[in-house]
């Protein structure tokens, strides 16, 4: 049976999405003790009695924790549960140091809300609605490394490490409903939910979403159902989604997964699936079919949240820009044509445009850098284009030495190909490969010279007013030069040269 | 010295007559004689203990101001952590683990320079009424060894009543301070829910568990309680508020016009005959002290002990999932190539003893998907039940008593079979757990046909504990002067005791 390509699944099919996201919260310490949260510490280095579950010890839920959670709510128009709880989730695995999960089971703190999100469509700009079903707060777990084996999961392993420093760092996962109706659209509108959420998130402060590190995670649910039909197909929840482009490769090939199954006659498994990111395909993860019993129960440790409605209202009128708004600002601070507005949130470049604009870049020149050559560059190495070794600072300093004619657009190109390739900023990529733009008329006039007496039947059609000719001869002056002359200029001295007055 | 109470202890370092290093020596020199036979103990820090001792004799001689109880021992239930000093909690799964923080309660018990001897003797992680299910073998009653000390802090009870130490601390989930007490005729007393610190307890049921103070007489305890009370941050289930002024009470033990109800589902059937005599008569002692003798109804209490099987296991079996092999205690199968489930599975299998097995999958079986409603949701609704029961009995009393257990101490091995029969010793202490409030058990006499101890229990409202402390101190007062000595003089000698 030959392959299901996407446009036959969505044919016979329509996609249903369900996403589940995991947002590190940056707090300076962890959810239930004092311990440090910062990234990248020696193992084991950040833990203390409470965050390894040594016996006796007891969880103290932290302050910070809960505002970041409500702000986060209430930029995702939830209500705020006046009365919510902590819940165990009782699973066995080592690292978990108590072998159970605090985290939020049927009270959670935050309800019913929800998300727009803009994608470019074949008929414009359009806006999906994802509803949100829950938020809550729970405690991440700790690391494992799993050494030897071929698979570096726990079966097979020779033996495995473990590190508790993640151990009890807050978590909030953010939770939507069922999101139908999204047709063919639906890889895109699963990357736009996940892109607004972690551009809401970083307008609040509350966590440094960077999913390459895991401080925003998410989990994709997909199912099909025929067309026309009510009922919800088996859904697959992939996980180890890690970056905003896996999100729509992710979901775009579960939904060609399944189909081929269901055109089989075979059913979907409900499982979890583990996102590859070098095949863009997922694996079989452990089996949902015979559900775990987390043995949910209330949290008999901590007594229940209940913030005070007054505190609420204070952390509401205190909320941020909303993403949208400020998309929408900018576009008209910068002037920049629909389309071209959703382009660059689409390449998830309006962060990275807005911060070489500060440093005094053009909005124009910025935003065609960024989206022009940048991001032919992270296509190329299939890499999201924030995840490029290039920053505003090295875009708004090329931007400002083609502006003062040190750079031609054609070097510019090249400066930035060095600084990807890590040859250093913008002035050491120059440098090292002597890129020096040919400003001085007399070496270009030395150049020309060369050229005519190279081709002196071309330069003299010039001169008796073939102009088209004059091409040949400033390729090779661009030659002589190392392309490293202005092409116009060496036109213009090129055609005084040869007796026209410009 | 040893036979004293810690207040007089106290006046007598005050006074110079002794020092606590002395006072420290001559119970670890008590330990020594009797502990053999007795069994309280499961480890005892000598060195730690005189290091403490002389720390504080050298405080005092330089005029430092001192707590009330400083330089005091006192014997510590081995399910509290001290830094660097074994906690086994009783169980073979924790040996070996010292751990690398000190308990809130400890804190509090160094602050106010109390000397702690060491650790005692418990049912496996307190699951228990009788010490038999200690890993380490049971501890045995200084007043007949061949019975049981009550349980599961059946160690601090014995210790006491042995002369090992004037004060102990003792954790209660369902009877486990007060039924040692009623069992050894001594003093035990659990604060209401929240009043002491929970952290570094290390914990059986965390909605249930409560430390307090274990004495040989009301006064001895207030003192130990108001040590050991109050708010703590690490804690987020205690209580913000000032600690209940028990010394207070403890010395005025005034009871005129107070009013005290007897619940008429604790008592009558079921009870031992000299259980009852000796229960009867202190309610005629309190009489005539001036209190009003009123009879309640507690409806709900017939489910208690249904409900606190399906609570505490329940919580239990989420607490005790912890202990996996990974970080601490011992590790059973760790050989090339066993995995990390089978090194868990072999370790459960060898550090839990039976009856932390049975209340595990108990306690599994009553959270599971299906079965959590009629289970674990019931009982949490009797629990309610129960909270309003004492509701409304304390809108009609100040005080509420009743026995403490149902029978004295009862022969080592007698019930060790029979689980149900081992349940029902804790009738009358678990509704108190249930609803979170405080209960104290003291000695009301020696039943006449075993001559073994009675104990009497109060029970109190939330964050009324002095309370107890009133009508304890008042009842105390009074069989001491119908007796003219303390009930523990009556105890026999043991072999080589000081």
């Amino acid at each position: 049976m030959s392959p299901v390509t996407y446009d036959e699944v969505l044919a016979k099919y329509e996609p249903v999405l369900g996403l589940e996201v995991h947002v590190e919260l940056n707090t300076k310490s962890k959810m239930f003790c004092g311990c440090t949260t910062e990234f990248g510490g020696a193992p084991n280095t950040q833990t203390c009695p409470v965050c390894l579950g040594m016996p006796g010890a007891l969880p103290v839920v932290n302050e910070k924790a809960i505002e970041s959670t409500i702000l986060i709510g209430l930029a995702l128009n939830c209500s705020i549960a006046p009365f919510s709880r902590f819940a165990r989730k009782n699973y066995f695995y080592p690292d978990m140091p108590k072998n159970f999960q605090i985290s939020q089971y049927d009270e959670p703190i935050c309800v019913n809300g929800y998300v727009d999100v803009a994608i470019d469509t074949d008929g414009g700009p359009q806006t999906f609605r994802v509803e949100i079903e829950r938020v809550h707060m729970e405690e991440d777990t700790g690391k494992s490394l799993h050494v030897g084996g071929a698979t570096g999961r726990i079966h097979g392993a020779d033996y495995s490490l473990l590190d508790y420093n993640r151990a009890g760092i807050p978590l909030v996962e953010i939770v939507t409903k069922i999101i139908p109706g999204t047709g063919k659209y639906a890889p895109e509108v699963a990357k736009a939910y996940v892109a607004e959420l972690r551009d809401i998130l970083r307008s609040l402060g509350v966590s440094d979403v960077r999913m390459e590190q895991g401080s925003l995670r998410c989990d994709a649910n997909v199912s099909l159902r025929l067309i026309g039909v009510e009922t919800l197909g088996t859904r697959s929840e992939t996980k180890n989604v890690n970056s905003l482009r896996s999100v729509e490769r992710a979901i775009r090939g579960e939904m060609i997964r399944h189909a081929e199954l269901l055109n089989k006659g075979e059913k979907v498994k409900q499982e979890t699936r583990h996102f590859q990111e070098d095949t863009g395909l997922t694996r079989s993860g452990r089996s949902k079919e015979q559900a775990e019993d987390y043995r949910y129960f209330q949290e008999p440790d901590l007594v229940p949240v209940a913030p005070d409605a007054a505190w609420i209202e204070t952390l509401r009128a205190g909320l941020p820009e909303q993403p949208t708004l400020r998309r929408k600002r900018l576009q008209s601070e910068w002037s920049v044509p629909d389309k071209e507005m959703a382009a660059m949130i689409n390449a998830d470049a309006l962060d990275i445009v807005e911060a070489t604009v500060k440093l005094g870049a053009d909005p124009a020149k910025a935003r065609s850098w960024w989206l022009g050559e940048i991001s032919r560059l992270a296509n190329e190495r299939e890499v999201a284009l924030t995840d490029l070794p290039i920053s505003p600072t090295d875009v708004a300093a090329i931007v400002a030495l083609i502006a003062e004619g040190e750079l031609t657009d054609k070097l510019a190109r090249q400066v930035i190909e060095g600084v990807v390739a890590g040859e250093g900023t913008p002035a050491q990529v120059i440098a090292a490969r002597g890129f020096k733009v040919v400003n001085d008329d007399s070496a270009l006039l030395a150049a020309i010279e060369v050229a005519c007496a190279a081709q002196p039947e071309t330069a003299q059609k010039v001169r008796d007013g073939h102009l088209p000719a004059a091409g040949a001869l400033i390729g090779i002056v661009m030659k002589e030069t190392k392309g490293q002359a202005d092409a116009a200029r060496v036109r213009e001295l090129l055609l005084q040269h040869l007796g026209h007055t410009i | 010295m040893i036979r004293k109470s810690a207040v007089e202890m106290a006046a007598a370092l005050a006074k110079g007559e002794t020092t606590s290093l002395a006072l420290t020596q001559a119970h670890l020199d008590q330990i020594a004689a009797v502990d053999g036979a007795v069994h309280a103990f499961l480890h005892v820090d000598t060195e730690g203990a005189l290091a403490q001792a002389g720390a504080i004799d050298k405080a005092r001689a330089a005029g430092e101001k001192l707590s009330p109880l400083a330089g005091i021992p006192l014997a510590l239930k081995d399910v509290l952590t001290q830094k660097g000093v074994p906690t086994t909690c009783g169980s073979k799964i924790l040996e070996g683990w010292r751990p690398p923080y000190d308990s809130t309660v400890v804190t509090n018990l160094k602050r106010a320079g109390i000397v702690i001897l060491g650790k005692t003797n418990m049912d496996e992680f307190a699951m228990g009424s009788s010490t038999e299910n200690s890993a380490y073998g049971p501890t045995h009653n200084p007043w007949d060894l061949t019975r049981i000390p009550g349980g599961s802090g059946g160690g601090s009870s014995a210790a006491l009543a042995a002369f090992e130490a004037p004060l102990a601390i003792g954790t209660d989930t369902g009877g486990s301070i007060r039924q040692p007490a009623a069992v050894t005729g001594t003093v035990g007393v659990k604060p209401t829910y929240g009043g002491v610190s929970r952290y570094g307890l290390v914990a059986f049921s965390s909605s249930l568990d409560q430390a307090g103070p274990c004495a040989r007489t009301v006064l001895d305890t207030a003192l130990l309680h108001e040590a050991i009370a109050g708010h703590d941050v690490r804690d987020a289930t205690s209580i913000n508020a000032p600690v209940p002024q028990v010394v207070a009470a403890a010395k005025s033990g005034d009871v005129k016009g107070l009013k005290i109800g007897v619940i008429k589902e604790l008592n009558g059937d079921g009870y031992q005959a000299g259980v009852r005599t000796r229960f009867d008569e202190s309610l005629q002692l309190l009489a005539a002290a001036g209190a009003e003798i009123i009879e309640v109804s507690c409806p709900n209490f017939e489910y208690a002990l249904a409900a606190y099987y399906l609570i505490a296991p329940s919580e239990c079996s989420s607490n005790l999932a912890r202990f996996d092999a990974m970080r601490y205690g011992i590790r059973v199968g760790d050989e090339a190539g066993a995995s990390a489930e089978s090194v868990m599975n072999l370790t459960r299998e060898v550090g839990f003893g039976r009856e932390v097995k049975r209340r595990i999958i108990l306690g599994t079986y009553a959270l599971s998907s299906g079965y959590y409603d009629a289970y674990y949701g019931s009982a949490q609704k009797v629990r309610t039940l129960i909270t309003h029961d004492f509701i409304r009995a304390f809108e009609k009393c100040d005080v509420l008593v009743s026995p403490t257990c149902p029978t004295t101490a009862f022969k080592i091995g007698e019930k060790a079979s029979d689980p149900l029969a081992m349940y029902l010793n804790d009738i009358a202490t678990i509704p108190v757990n249930m609803a979170g409030i405080g209960g104290m058990s003291l000695p009301c006499g020696l039943a006449p046909e075993d001559g073994l101890p009675v104990g009497f229990q109060i029970m109190a409202p939330a964050m009324q504990d002095q309370r107890m402390y009133s009508v304890g101190a008042a009842l105390e007062a009074a069989l001491l002067s119908k007796w003219g000595a303390p009930l523990l003089s009556q105890i026999p000698a043991l072999a080589g005791s000081k």
